[in-house]
């Protein structure tokens, strides 16, 4: 299975329960935190990713084993402030074209359901404690979602010394290009 | 205030008597505008469950108070929770029992013809899904044409007719709903016809329902004969009661026609269809009354609820009949095509016996609105 932050156990509900429990669920998560959401009910795929999209959360996926649905969804909220910007930015479409190597940033669910090819994954919360990982040599292009998570990280890790360190932008929401998937 | 409930069956006599609704659908967007209960003085809002959670204040402007409120979800769970809270606000609502899914699965059985010695011919209409059946009653005996897969529905209305079922027909391999026609069948000893030419895969037993065949139903011997009428399948084939009555299957509609791509071969059944169309039935005589096997939009039901006209004004008013260039008809049927049924693929695959999925799988697979014809 893959790692979410709170389980939700809302298999055997029938609509609307699922998402009732999801949303009350939903209040304990802290902003990016992940939900899994585990559902018996067909029709709770759609309402969950329609419901998300609707509140603002980030509806990430859905895997089915054994008549399960496991859904995962991440804690959003819109208004979270960019104290600083980090000055060295690179485009999507650049990175592909260049030799140093892609860090993602996102938490493993969304890195699961969807990346690129080679991308290393370093969720945001765990960059601190794994920042030996990576070799200061490389030039390093840091991608998230929408480009905040990977805005903070590049600079943690030029705060931390590396100096060849690039914002991907807009990240991973326009990427136009092949995904992988761990699932 | 109380919550009400509303039967599929209250909400049919409101599509057929053309009475004013007000349904407030909250399933999600996408299914409300996929398919939606139908009425041609209905009027709709659609605003998902999930996003009333924290109250319905918000749309009880929107709400009239001086006609019926229906409220409708895809089970009916959501929709008895949103009565409620309009209910806690004062409103006097009621919500579709059993929701979209039962609505799928209802069928209003109307008297659409009458044949020699007080025989009569029953149209079940399948307002959910645009599905319809036929049973030809005569004295003691009973024939079924395209019968869907509440099966009791029909040897419950044989029971209370008191006739036997004898035959059962599928004028074609459907793909666009489960045919109950082999249940109907085995439960009741009747013959189970099916065209030979669609029947390539099936994997049980049956009657070949081949071109020119004729069957006698009752002691006044009512004539049901089958032409063959290739296009919607290489199979498909029509029959003819007492020289009165043309079933259609899924060739001809009242305001469209079938669609020759739901087995895979648009290209290669194109000719079929219009062959079928444009000639074999053009020597028909136009009074026969045609009765098809769908309907697709609720403007194609008569004043009475049913869906049946004659083959002379169908020859005038059908769209798709009237095509004179071979090139532009089969630009139409190849090339405007409406999005396949839900689940088709593996509908063929039930209809022929490969697979036998449980209720609720049958259910699930047969959401939606048919799709079976081109406009």
């Amino acid at each position: 299975m893959l790692k979410a932050d709170i389980k939700l156990d809302a298999k055997g509900l029938a609509c609307p329960m699922p998402i009732v429990k999801t949303k009350k669920a939903m209040a304990d998560l802290v902003d990016g935190e992940i939900l899994e959401v585990q559902a018996t009910d067909k029709g709770s795929k759609a309402d969950l990713a329609a419901w998300a999209r609707n509140i603002g959360h980030q509806y990430i996926g859905t895997i089915e084993e054994n008549e399960i649905l496991y859904h995962y969804i991440r804690k959003c909220s819109n208004d979270i402030n960019v104290e600083k910007i980090f000055e060295y930015t690179i485009s999507n479409e650049e990175i592909t074209e260049r030799p140093g190597v892609i860090l993602d940033v996102r938490e493993e669910v969304e890195y699961a359901f969807g990346h690129i090819e080679g991308a290393i994954s370093i969720p945001f919360g765990e960059l601190d404690a794994r920042l030996k990982e990576l070799d200061m040599d490389n030039e390093i292009y840091v991608i998230c979602r929408t480009g905040k998570r990977s805005n903070m990280a590049a600079q943690k890790l030029a705060n931390a010394g590396f100096d060849k360190v690039y914002n991907v932008l807009p990240g991973m929401t326009a990427w136009t290009g092949e995904l992988t998937k761990n699932i | 205030m109380t919550v009400n409930t509303c039967t599929a069956a209250d909400v049919a006599r409101k599509v057929i008597e053309k009475k004013e609704l007000f349904i407030l659908d909250v399933r999600n967007s996408d299914a409300f505008e996929d398919w939606k209960i139908e009425g041609q003085k209905f009027e709709y809002l659609n605003i998902p469950y999930f996003e009333l959670l924290d109250g319905v204040e918000e749309i009880l402007p929107k709400i009239p108070t001086d006609k019926d409120v229906l409220i409708v979800c895809a089970k009916e769970g959501s929709s008895i929770m949103i009565a409620e809270m309009l209910s806690d606000e004062g409103l006097d609502v009621c919500y579709l029992v059993g929701g979209m899914k039962s609505w799928s699965m209802y069928l209003e059985p109307i008297k659409v013809g009458e044949l020699p010695n007080c025989g009569e011919i029953y149209q079940f209409v399948r307002l959910g899904k645009g599905c319809l059946s036929y049973m030809v009653v005569t004295d003691g005996e009973a024939a079924l044409i395209d019968a869907v897969r509440f099966t009791e529905v029909f040897t419950n209305f044989a029971h209370e007719k008191g006739v036997e079922i004898k035959h059962v027909f599928d004028t074609h391999l459907h793909a666009d709903h489960i045919s109950g026609g082999r249940t109907i069948a085995t439960a009741t000893g009747a013959k189970y016809y099916l065209p030979k030419a669609d029947a390539t895969e099936v994997v049980f037993e049956y009657t070949e329902l081949a071109d020119g065949l004729t069957v006698k139903l009752g002691s006044s011997k009512i004539d049901v004969g089958a032409l063959y009428s290739p296009g919607h399948t290489i199979g498909s084939t029509s029959l003819v009661v007492d020289g009165q009555y043309l079933f259609t299957g899924d060739i001809l509609f009242i305001d469209s026609i079938g669609r020759p791509d739901l087995a895979g071969l648009a290209e290669d059944w194109v000719g079929d269809l219009r062959e079928t169309l444009y000639r074999r039935y053009r020597d028909l005589a136009e009074d026969l009354i045609v009765h098809p096997s769908h309907f697709m939009n609720i403007d194609e039901l008569n004043e009475d609820g049913t869906v049946a006209k004659r083959l002379g004004d169908l020859f005038v008013e059908n769209h798709g009949l009237n095509i004179e260039e071979e090139d532009e008809f089969r630009t139409l049927v190849t090339e405007n095509l409406p999005p396949q049924p839900n689940a088709y693929q593996e509908i063929r695959r039930v209809n022929m016996g490969k697979i036998t999925p449980d209720n609720e799988a049958q259910t699930e697979m047969e959401i939606g609105p048919n799709r079976c014809a081109v406009r």
